[in-house]
């Protein structure tokens, strides 16, 4: 563990990644509580340019409501999304992957095309049709930001576990009398985690472009503020107000830009092997 | 190579079938009972009309027959009628097809060409500024959301230098013919296809650079440098060729990607084309049309991977058509 944080630390790319996570973090944590301003809530007159008035410094939207308080409260929306589908994601990849990869033989066969299957299918089509036919929720969005972006996992998990299920110490797991369950989640998977934490950094980067791309088209969560709304909301006043799409869009591609940055470092520290598009 | 491409086609056929099927229990998924659904879209919601309905569709019938009536109208290129727009589906699909395809292959194109250009630069250049250069750029591209770049362009070339339009396929009313036609379509055409292309520009640079850096190490490169071939030969036969292997892979898997970039780079512009389609569809909850749109998009991209696999076949020397 000492080993990984140092060669972490060593990566310019993953300190910075990590810095603009704990940023973000912090913000979408206690951001809320330090800054009560509603993001829903008209605060001055609208279109206020940015940077006039101190109380409400990124100025004011179409209806008068704060960019600033929108900003923060949308870092909470964003994250959650993207942890939370992420890991939703792994749920369902993992156990597929595994068991295909394990088993093997028909088992694989069947598990595959299942996943190709998804793979094919444009994700993000499928998404706006999940989320339009189930209507917009917090729930809904996780749900199908989640079935589009489990295959990738599978594969990922089927070909550590391919190359982990003939050594010899699985093999002794095996004579010993484990059962699979066991030696599944006990010997090899904790051996296939690496290359899947990788991934999963690049992924909730992923999510959170999702997540802003759908709340964009107008299929976010209604009662929830988020930055992807926010540039959807800005986008027909653009001429008039280029501070309430050009803000929320920065913070978009800033927290992006550091999962991806976490992901190269969590890369160089992980598996010095793996090329990062390697999947 | 017949054999292997007729292999290919049956098995994209039975996955759209799949696709298909799935797009007929999603609509199922959709709150109320279909034939409600329609006589909403269609403005009517009486008793009367609505067992109209579920009798036209067959929705009074068992589920696995009705399923067969959905596969069947599909097969003949039936994809149901949009009772918003007053026109069957296919129709509507057919008139902004050309369009979308305009818009993606363009897109496409740019990315792949200045993706690989930069790509072999910054590996050619490694570890210099120019490499470094190139490395920060394309992760900044790589994190920026569609939408975004779509409205900075606006913003910045539109609203600003107003060097170029900011929606539509051509000037409205303008009449133009022949050439100029052609021009002021280009011109229209040149922010909506940067815009889609320039995440995808991005990754490939990435990985055409990351390639590249990988081939230059194996021994077949420094077999070519021993027998003397110049450099320019090697980078171009030996390393680009190999490295370019993994990129048309990548090209593949993000057909996908681009079609649903197409959603968005068309709904920002208001580009004629399908994607626009469906982001209308979906403001309407024109389920029929959204599907339709749907099995359409998928069938895209199964035709695209099976091109990026021949073309694979083609690039890499190792493989052979008849395996």
């Amino acid at each position: 563990m000492k080993q990984f944080w140092k060669s972490m630390l060593k990566s310019p790319s993953g300190v910075i990644g990590l810095v603009i996570l704990l940023l973000a973090i912090t913000i979408a944590v206690f951001g809320p509580m330090l800054f009560p301003n509603s993001p829903w809530r008209m605060v001055q007159r609208p279109f206020l340019p940015p940077f006039t008035l101190g109380a409400v410094p990124l100025g004011t939207d179409a209806l008068g409501r704060d960019v600033f308080a929108g900003m923060i409260f949308g870092a909470r929306v964003s994250l959650l999304v993207g942890l939370v589908s992420t890991l939703v994601a792994l749920v369902v990849g993992i156990p597929i992957g595994a068991m295909a990869g394990y088993f093997g033989g028909k088992v694989d066969d069947a598990l595959m095309r299942f996943t190709e299957f998804f793979q094919t299918i444009p994700s993000f089509a499928l998404a706006i049709m999940l989320v339009a036919i189930l209507q917009p929720s917090i729930y809904s969005i996780v749900a199908s930001i989640a079935v589009v972006s489990w295959p990738p996992v599978a594969r990922l998990v089927r070909g550590e576990v391919l190359s982990l299920r003939t050594r010899e110490y699985v093999q002794a797991a095996v004579v010993t009398g484990q059962s699979n369950t066991w030696i599944i989640l006990r010997e090899i998977l904790p051996n296939a985690l690496s290359p899947v934490i990788v991934l999963a950094s690049l992924m909730v980067a992923t999510a959170i472009l999702l997540e802003s791309s759908l709340a964009f088209l107008g299929l976010g969560d209604p009662n929830l503020i988020s930055w992807g709304y926010m540039v959807g909301a800005g986008r027909t006043v653009i001429r008039q107000a280029w501070w309430i799409t050009v803000f929320p869009g920065v913070a978009i591609l800033i927290s992006v830009l550091g999962l991806n940055l976490i992901g190269e470092g969590l890369n160089d520290a992980l598996n010095p092997r793996l090329s990062r598009e390697g999947r | 190579m017949l054999s292997f491409v007729a292999q290919r086609v049956v098995k994209g056929v039975i996955v759209l079938l799949a696709i298909v099927v799935l797009n007929f229990f999603l609509i199922r998924l959709a709150p109320g009972d279909p034939a409600v659904v329609m006589a909403g879209e269609a403005g009517a919601s009486d008793q009367v009309f609505v067992k109209q309905l579920r009798e036209k569709f067959g929705l009074d019938k068992p589920l696995p027959e009705q399923l067969f009536i959905y596969v069947k109208g599909i097969a003949t290129l039936d994809l149901g009628f949009s009772f918003r727009q007053q026109a069957p589906v296919a129709k509507l699909i057919a008139e902004r097809l050309p369009a979308t395809l305009l818009l993606t292959l363009t897109a496409f194109a740019i990315s792949l060409m200045l993706g690989v250009l930069f790509g072999t630069f910054a590996a050619r250049f490694a570890g210099t500024f120019l490499d470094t250069a190139i490395t920060v750029f394309a992760l900044i591209f790589y994190a920026m959301p569609i939408f975004w770049v779509a409205l900075m362009g606006i913003l910045l070339f539109s609203v600003t230098f107003d060097w170029l339009p900011s929606f539509g396929y051509e000037t409205v009313g303008a009449n133009l013919t022949g050439l100029s036609h052609a021009v002021d379509v280009a011109k229209h055409l040149i922010m909506p296809a940067m815009t889609l292309g320039l995440f995808f520009m991005a990754t490939y640079t990435r990985m055409t650079r990351a390639s590249m850096l990988e081939v230059k190490r194996l021994d077949f490169v420094k077999t070519a440098r021993a027998k003397g071939l110049s450099d320019a030969v090697i980078q171009r036969r030996h390393v680009l060729r190999n490295a370019l292997l993994p990129v048309v892979t990548l090209a593949g898997v993000h057909s996908g990607t681009l079609i649903g970039g197409a959603v968005i780079t068309e709904t920002v512009f208001a580009w004629p084309g399908i994607g626009r389609l469906m982001y209308d569809a979906l403001l309407q909850r024109d389920y029929n049309l959204l599907l339709g749109v749907f099995v359409i998009c998928s069938a895209m991209v199964l035709i695209f991977n099976l091109i990026t696999d021949l073309v694979y076949r083609l690039v890499d020397p190792r493989i052979e058509f008849a395996s």
